[in-house]
């Protein structure tokens, strides 16, 4: 017995050592780096320990702009992602003629480059003084007055943010789901169908909890996703995200680190901190909810 | 409610695109089924039988032909608007649902003037789970159930509308041996008390002789015969129906008719008067032989096998279409086990004789 748990730790150890190295060490440092006070990367040397970095990012109104972004973003992006997801996935298992194309069609963003999507985005919404943009013209075509989506009002750049960001997210959310519907034994629609039962009660009383698990994974996983948002952000409003007032949580961060601003490895620690709390709060209570709502 | 099958004929096309044209799943189907029988359609896999029940529930839609319900038409009527019960071969329990919720699911479904009270549906849950005996289980979930347990909740859920006919698909295949034969019983009770005409699929043909009122064989989307279990079973139409039913199985031996006679090489065995020569298949029920010294059939003795009621005597033959000849006789009978060759005599009408080519019965 003793034996054979040394053999299994000894099959264990590459993956260990690298999650050690590469996971667990660069987490503790982190945790260091965020309560070491005013800590200088060049000379190595810091006054003393104390939670004056939480202080000062949580202060810090770029940071508190940020958090609202992300905020914003995860509460708009992942339920209506989700939903549209959802529905999409239920019209092309309903179909039965070219099924596949539809399914390749909606995966093809999946594969397709952040920025090369963000690239496109500026076409659609960008407005320059040669151009008004193809949303603009559509926007004038009705009678609507331009509005410029990348460097104008906030809600019109959250707007962008918010329908770019969903559009990434869908085709993977597409596949799951899908997938997940087919899944479904036949068996029990046709139970259904014998008994009378009515599209709407079908899909409501066992389509959806039979995907619940699957729509669990998504929303857990979406909401992680948004929290994390960054590269989706530069690539439509650029790396300035503190002047165009449109920066996430990863991208303080970020800045903390390399930006102009940069420089500040215990704020960048401090923030990530933080955003590791707020992820871990909503996955624990998402978790809860899926204890009661998920049948599994 | 009587049902009755006229011309009902399922075809598919090809899933074989090169060979093309139609593969015939049900074919010609015509039965009136009394009021209030059990009927079990019986054949191997791939035979159409659960293509028929599938039929008979509107779950899938008939190529040509009719399906009545007693006086009404219901061939294009969808399985809602038939007023049937269905229970599925894996139940199609919702796994999220309490037994009392998966019993009350088709109650809750009706609208208009027929919408219940949630204590009238209670009620009806649980008149429905005491008949077959779960009512102890109704706060439950299917996952929390045994097999037989689940089988009966889907047995509820089916009967709680009071179906004017019963479908159950291969009802006692997820069961394990014991249960089955409980639960089979229980079927055969629960069908008496409620005296629901009942349609059950199944290719055990034990399962299927032991509790049906009719059975019906189907071979490749065709009938074979319909009839009671035991007239099938001593009447066979064709080799195939011989061969279906009966464990163990019946014997085939290569034989011919000669001059009013059967022979298995050169042993008459019986007489078949009326029959022209030629060469036939001869099949023999294990009970049909009698253990006889001086008996016209001559095997060589393999072996003999107790089974404690009876005895079965495996022996060769060189005309047998199956490796051994299983004969099953009374154990008071004494078997000398010594000797190399054994001989029986054949009760007369135990002999079936099938054209050698057709396989159709010939009547002696």
């Amino acid at each position: 017995m003793e034996n054979k748990s040394m053999k299994g730790w000894l099959y264990l150890l590459p993956a260990l050592i690298f999650l050690g190295v590469f996971m667990v060490y660069p987490l503790i440092d982190v945790f260091i780096y965020s309560v070491e006070e005013g800590y200088n990367s060049a000379s190595q040397s810091f006054y003393g320990y104390g939670a004056y970095n939480f202080s000062y990012v949580l202060h810090d109104t770029y940071f508190l702009q940020a958090i609202r972004n992300t905020f914003l973003l995860v509460v708009i992006t992942v339920p209506i992602s989700t939903g549209i997801a959802l529905l999409l996935a239920l019209a092309i298992t309903s179909i039965e003629k070219f099924k596949d194309i539809y399914q390749t069609v909606f995966f093809l963003p999946y594969v397709t480059n952040t920025l090369a999507i963000g690239l496109v985005f500026m076409i659609l919404f960008k407005k320059t003084a040669y151009s008004e943009g193809m949303v603009n013209m559509l926007i004038m075509a009705v009678g609507g007055s331009s509005i410029d989506f990348i460097d104008g009002p906030y809600w019109a750049k959250m707007f962008v943010l918010c329908f770019y960001t969903i559009w990434v997210v869908l085709p993977f959310k597409i596949l799951i789901l899908t997938s997940s519907l087919a899944s479904v034994n036949q068996d029990y629609y046709n139970a259904a169908r014998v008994d009378g039962t009515s599209k709407w009660r079908i899909f409501y009383k066992i389509t959806l909890p039979m995907i619940s698990p699957s729509i669990f994974y998504l929303i857990i996983t979406g909401f992680i996703g948004a929290f994390k948002a960054y590269s989706d952000v530069v690539a439509l409003f650029g790396t300035n995200l503190n002047s165009a007032g449109m920066n996430t949580i990863v991208g303080y961060v970020y800045d903390m680190l390399y930006g102009d601003s940069g420089g500040y490895p215990s704020y960048a620690a401090a923030a990530a901190l933080i955003l590791f709390a707020i992820v871990l709060t909503i996955t624990c209570i998402n978790m809860l909810v899926r204890r009661k709502y998920v049948y599994i | 409610m009587k049902v009755v099958l006229q011309n009902l004929t399922k075809k598919y096309p090809n899933r074989n695109k090169k060979i093309g044209g139609e593969v015939t799943a049900v074919g010609d189907f015509n039965f009136e089924i009394p009021d209030g029988q059990l009927i079990g359609l019986l054949g191997p896999s791939g035979c159409g039988k659960s293509t028929t029940l599938n039929l008979i529930s509107g779950l899938i839609k008939p190529t040509s032909g009719k399906i009545w319900f007693g006086e009404t038409d219901v061939t294009n009527l969808p399985p809602e608007n038939r007023g049937i019960g269905l229970v599925f071969q894996n139940y199609a329990l919702y796994p999220h649902l309490t037994v009392r919720q998966n019993i009350t699911f088709p109650l809750e479904n009706l609208k208009g003037d027929k919408k219940l009270s949630r204590e009238v549906m209670n009620d009806k849950a649980l008149e429905a789970a005491k008949l077959v005996q779960i009512d102890h289980l109704m706060d439950r979930k299917p996952s929390e159930l045994s097999g037989g347990q689940q089988q009966r909740v889907a047995i509820a859920r089916a009967l709680v509308k009071v179906p004017r006919v019963l479908l159950l698909d291969e009802p006692l295949s997820n069961l394990d041996a014991r249960l089955r034969l409980q639960t089979r019983e229980e079927i055969r009770r629960i069908q008496q008390e409620t005296g629901v005409t009942t349609i059950f699929v199944t290719h055990d043909q034990e399962e299927a002789m032991s509790i049906s009122d009719m059975i019906v064989v189907m071979k490749d989307g065709y009938v074979q015969q319909i009839g009671k279990p035991q007239d099938v079973y001593d009447d066979p139409v064709n080799l195939f129906v011989a061969k279906f039913l009966g464990t163990p199985p019946i014997n085939v031996f290569e034989g011919k008719v000669k001059g009013g006679k059967v022979y298995v090489g050169n042993d008459a065995i019986g007489d078949a008067a009326n029959v022209s020569d030629q060469d036939v298949w001869i099949g023999i029920r294990p009970e049909g032989f009698i253990l006889d010294e001086n008996g016209p059939l001559h095997c060589n003795m393999e072996r003999v096998e107790v089974m404690g009621r009876d005895v079965s005597i495996v022996s060769t033959n060189p005309c047998s279409a199956n490796v051994t000849v299983r004969s099953i006789i009374s154990s008071d009978i004494k078997v000398d086990r010594t000797k190399t060759d054994v001989r029986f005599s054949v009760k007369p009408h135990k002999i079936c004789i099938f054209n050698k080519d057709t396989e159709e019965r010939i009547h002696i």
